[in-house]
């Protein structure tokens, strides 16, 4: 751990209704420790909802850990708290410049431009934008985040059983904490919480591609790997279930085998189907 | 014709594909691209680029190798897609009454053409 993150760990636990998690949210991001980031963030948002500055900041860890859905709610947020936030609205024009709305993000960076003309870098953008060439802006007004391993999330209380026992299903919420289920690695590793980690991002991420793409809700998400097949569905809107079977395994066999245990999930989950 | 042109015009001629385009997997941009009116490539790249990466680190994090082939599917289409080498990414978009068994054969044939 680096000399600013221990003292700024130390300041929070002395004070934390301090302002401290501005800067030590923003330190973990800087070293690409986003999850741990992001649990300091959230904290802080706790305690000051009302803060852009914190929204603003769980913006750009968000963006960071690919979750550009929540990135862009983030933004939003704090455009609500403080609608002459330039950061944010940069920010969201850079969504919509990923997603191909030039329009929006040329409309968000001209409002950026009114409420800020001397911050060079709007304007940059825009005539980036103007010429077709390159990403108009960054997300980040800072330095990205470093690629280094995200931290293992903790694990909830105890693991409830849905009664299948079943290694390779595991079902997760919509913050990828694992709600049931196990996942090993080929090297028999247990990984359920790290891979629950990421499908919370891609719940969303395949939310947002697939009501983009006028493809409706998403239903499924086959993914075909050398060492083994992964089935993705939704049991509910707040909620992702993988199922992993061997590449031998054909892959409409896995989505029947992926539906049935939805099925239990759902009712396992109390909704009524 | 480009050997990337000849991939996506394979992959068009599939009954079903409304499109199908090359893309750059780290940065969703699009490298050629094969699609009927209307629907925009760079959104497609965008989307499906961070959904592949994203993807990656889920497979990564099961200790698996990166995905050969993705299926997204939502209640009105599909998008598929077939990651290569060289950070190249051919996706296609799809609708409901597509071959997906053949659209995925030729994805994952032109793709190994182009590696």
């Amino acid at each position: 751990m680096s000399n600013d993150i221990r003292t700024l760990t130390a300041r929070l636990a002395e004070e934390p209704a301090s302002l401290a998690f501005l800067e030590l949210a923003e330190a973990l991001r800087r070293r690409g420790q986003l999850d741990a980031a992001y649990k300091v963030a959230r904290g802080g948002l706790g305690r000051y909802p009302g803060l852009a500055d914190a929204h603003d900041l769980l913006a750009r860890i968000l963006g960071d850990q690919g979750d550009l859905a929540g990135a862009f709610d983030a933004w939003v947020e704090a455009l609500r708290v403080d609608p002459m936030r330039t950061s944010a609205l940069k920010g969201i024009a850079f969504l919509y410049f990923r997603a191909g709305n030039v329009a929006d993000a040329r409309e968000h960076l001209q409002r950026a431009a009114e409420i800020d003309p001397d911050d060079q870098s709007i304007g940059q953008a825009l005539a980036r934008m103007q010429s077709g060439s390159g990403r108009p802006v960054s997300a980040d007004a800072g330095q990205p985040a470093h690629g280094s391993p995200a931290v293992t999330p903790e694990s909830g209380d105890a693991e409830p059983s849905n009664g299948s026992g079943d290694d390779g299903l595991l079902l997760v919420d919509g913050n990828g904490m694992r709600l049931s289920g196990s996942l090993r690695s080929p090297r028999n590793e247990e990984v359920g919480d790290r891979v629950a980690a990421e499908l919370a991002g891609v719940s969303k991420e395949a939310t947002r591609t697939a009501r983009l793409l006028g493809l409706g809700g998403w239903q499924a998400i086959a993914v075909e790997s050398p060492e083994g097949n992964l089935y993705l569905v939704p049991p509910t809107p707040d909620t992702v279930l993988l199922t992993v079977r061997e590449p031998s395994l054909p892959m409409a066999r896995l989505g029947l085998i992926a539906e049935r245990a939805a099925r239990d999930a759902r009712a396992w989950l109390g909704v009524q189907e | 014709m480009s050997p990337a042109n000849t991939a996506l015009e394979r992959v068009t001629q599939v009954p079903g594909v409304r499109g199908s385009l090359l893309i750059s997997g780290t940065d969703g941009l699009v490298v050629a691209e094969r699609l009927m009116d209307g629907i925009d490539g760079r959104a497609i790249a965008a989307l499906a680029g961070s959904l592949i990466q994203r993807l990656g680190r889920a497979t990564a994090g099961a200790g698996l190798r990166i995905p050969t082939f993705v299926h997204l599917r939502g209640s009105s289409g599909s998008v598929l897609a077939a990651p290569g080498q060289n950070d190249l990414v051919l996706v296609a978009l799809v609708s409901l009454d597509a071959n997906l068994g053949l659209a995925r054969l030729e994805m994952l044939d032109a793709v190994g053409r182009l590696n």
